[in-house]
């Protein structure tokens, strides 16, 4: 038990934590059905860890949701699959084939092709089918342009669509969740997180991370500056020759459009020392999808994304 | 470890503010290779220099147009601090996101353009600052490489804002020469301006004293946990509270003692704000979400009216009479508008009579509640002074309220 420490002044990371666990309360208050979007990824693994934090030692008033694309490592679905149950969350599982076989996107063709943003309309049809109108996620303002700009309770309207010029004003720690029936509302209780806050509390909490976050062996071939792994779900072109090589991956999205970084850094404490170290972003290193244009995801966020 | 300081930046948009955050960040060393090799590649494109200001502006709109539209949220670390700062809008048509930006800051940050002296928005968003109970504000006077780094100049400034803070009743304002542009005394200190004996404005942040939220211990019960026992989720909006602690919980009034403390890390044996926690009380009470754990001592005496100070945002004007959501720490009660007061004119200082609001006026109104509502005045505690109102047909937040005393 602790006792009374002089002062009482919190860490950046404590006051980060007691932050997000504060959204999260009022969340599960004033929402009647949300859902956290899981992914498998060091952020939402925090964020699932964070809920389990913010109802203990009751349960978790809502489920876990994964949009599977179908074209995830599977280290980080078996991943997936034990931590729901290790945690006692209820796992959904939203798959974006089942939505090309339905008709309702249409696979891209060629060898840059990704599922990522067929994503949009697996993530919105599961929304709607479940009713939920709150989707937590592990989104960071340090991440990315358009989501320095988005507030923590992001309003989402029928379409699944983010106004960035029509946000609502967001006042001390007051949040107004409240939507309409159809409507739902994002929420990102570790939007003031970085990256380095994300892997220094998973060092701290010890929290067990999918094994592709640790360097290891894997076939890889490089494309447009980027470094990715030889699976079925990626066609190589003339000219890319695949390589061995020690790679672990700071981010964890699809295989078509994820690249790995060149690392033998095995243990949490190495890792951390090379993200400190790092000089480039989590995104900047790894995304495909971010490059497609200067409002790559301002415009995947205007039509329903993440 | 280092502590967490959340700073706001204010003033016109042409005052170089986006500016001075870029350079914060990159002579900082918090800006990385991608984000900089962005904005060469962004800047080259139109054909203009390297502009630190698209570091920061995100949206589409913002970057075609040149102007910041909402708040963007950027954290960074220096060895003694973690920072977040909040780059606010300057148009007064954007107040609502301003004002979004500066409700959680400690600290605010104002730019004045050495030239011109202060504008109306800068006034304006001092006078904001003063009013959200930002207790640190730093002044910047920028552009002082236009001005032949003269110390005149800078002191001329000074001398205006003192004035304009003066009658804002606004006393803790640092003053630091710099040029955005150059990086005069914003990371590293200046060599043109050897006049200045004050610290360039990284070490100022990175020492400025973080105020406790002190006072009477304040627990809002956001959620009810129901487990083996009882658990009264919340976070500490103020003060700490400590097991054996004898407490109400208001409105009601009905009295227990603090039983047990669960802290995100275990069981504790005192709890400072901001900390989240549940707490389990000795008697069986009925608690409810919404309901406010004080001590038996120092407990606020609920209310049915209450008299605040409004920045109205809402698109749609307020009169006498509307009727709102209003939203305090946990607890949402029905609230009628039902005296508008006096509007504060902020250019003049002047209170003038008011039949309505419009966007961004900022006036004293009486409200009448629904049920009582058990609350502090803002200027001795943020977290429980602090109150938004709430358009039920439209769903927006209309208004953001302080408590007066």
């Amino acid at each position: 038990m602790r006792t009374a420490r002089a002062g009482l002044a919190l860490t950046h990371l404590e006051a980060l934590e007691a932050e997000a666990i504060h959204v999260i309360r009022e969340v599960a208050s004033e929402l009647e059905r949300p859902v956290l979007l899981f992914s498998g990824g060091k952020d939402s693994i925090v964020l699932a860890h964070l809920a389990r934090k913010a109802f203990r030692p009751g349960h978790v008033p809502f489920a876990l949701m994964h949009v599977d694309t179908g074209h995830n490592f599977p280290e980080v679905l078996a991943f997936r699959d034990r931590f729901a149950a290790e945690l006692g969350i209820e796992l959904l599982v939203a798959s974006v084939q089942e939505s090309i076989d339905a008709g309702r996107v249409v696979e891209e063709t060629g060898a840059r092709a990704s599922r990522n943003r067929l994503q949009t309309t697996t993530l919105l049809d599961a929304i709607e089918a479940h009713g939920f109108d709150a989707a937590f996620g592990g989104a960071r303002r340090d991440e990315e342009r358009a989501r320095a700009k988005e507030r923590i309770f992001s309003f989402r309207d029928d379409f699944g669509q983010w106004d960035p010029r029509r946000q609502r004003p967001e006042l001390w720690n007051i949040y107004n969740g409240r939507v309409r029936r159809g409507e739902h509302v994002r929420v990102f209780p570790i939007s003031n997180w970085t990256e380095l806050d994300v892997w220094e509390y998973i060092a701290g909490e010890g929290l067990e991370l999918p094994s592709i976050y640790f360097a290891h062996e894997r076939d890889v071939f490089a494309r447009d500056g980027m470094l990715y792994a030889v699976s079925d779900h990626v066609v190589l072109l003339d000219g890319e020759a695949p390589a061995r090589a020690s790679v672990r991956y700071r981010t964890v999205g699809d295989m078509s459009c994820t690249g790995a970084v060149r690392s033998t850094a095995a243990t949490l404490e190495e890792v951390v020392g090379e993200i400190a170290a790092t000089r480039i972003t989590e995104r900047g290193e790894t995304r495909a999808d971010d490059r497609v244009s200067e409002a790559a995801m301002e415009d995947r966020k205007r039509e329903g994304y993440f | 470890m280092a502590d967490l300081l959340r700073l706001a930046t204010a003033g016109s948009v042409d005052d170089g503010k986006s500016t001075l955050i870029g350079r914060l960040l990159y002579d900082a060393k918090a800006v990385l290779a991608d984000q900089l090799e962005h904005v060469e590649q962004v800047s080259a494109r139109r054909g203009t220099p390297f502009d630190l200001a698209l570091l920061t502006d995100g949206l589409r709109a913002e970057r075609e147009q040149g102007i910041t539209i909402d708040v963007a949220y950027r954290p960074f670390a220096t060895a003694r601090r973690r920072f977040i700062i909040a780059d606010t809008p300057g148009h007064a048509q954007y107040t609502r996101n301003m004002v979004t930006g500066a409700s959680t800051a400690d600290l605010a940050l104002i730019l004045v353009d050495v030239r011109g002296g202060m504008t109306e928005q800068s006034r304006r968003h001092t006078a904001i600052a003063k009013l959200l109970g930002i207790r640190h504000v730093v002044v910047c006077v920028n552009k002082m490489d236009l001005a032949g780094y003269a110390e005149e100049a800078f002191d001329a400034i000074v001398r205006e804002v003192l004035e304009w803070s003066a009658r804002l009743d606004l006393h803790d304002v640092a003053f630091i020469p710099i040029s955005a542009l150059h990086g005069d005394n914003v990371v590293d200190r200046s060599e043109t301006m050897p006049w200045y004996g004050g610290e360039p404005l990284l070490a100022h942040l990175e020492t400025v004293p973080l105020d406790r939220a002190e006072g009477p211990a304040r627990l809002p019960v956001q959620y009810v946990i129901r487990a083996e026992r009882r658990l009264y989720a919340g976070q500490v909006a103020s003060g700490a509270l400590r097991v054996g602690d004898e407490i109400a919980v208001l409105p009601g009034g009905e009295r227990s003692r603090v039983a047990a403390i669960e802290g995100p890390a275990g069981p504790l044996e005192e709890a400072a704000a901001p900390l989240s926690v549940a707490i389990a009380l000795e008697d069986e009470l009925d608690v409810s979400r919404g309901d406010l754990i004080a001590p038996v001592a120092a407990a606020p005496a609920p209310v049915r009216e209450l008299t605040a100070t409004l920045c109205w945002l809402g698109d749609e004007p307020a009169r006498p009479g509307g009727r709102y959501l209003l939203k305090h720490a946990a607890r949402t009660v029905r609230a009628k508008l039902d005296t508008i007061e006096h509007r504060l004119d902020l250019e003049a200082l002047e209170r003038t009579p008011a039949a309505e609001l419009a966007l961004n006026d900022l006036a004293r109104v009486r409200l009448r509640l629904g049920e009582p509502l058990a609350a502090d005045p803002y200027a001795e505690s943020r977290a429980t002074g602090a109150f938004i109102l709430i358009d039920d047909a439209t769903n927006d937040t209309v208004a953001a309220g302080m408590v007066e005393g």
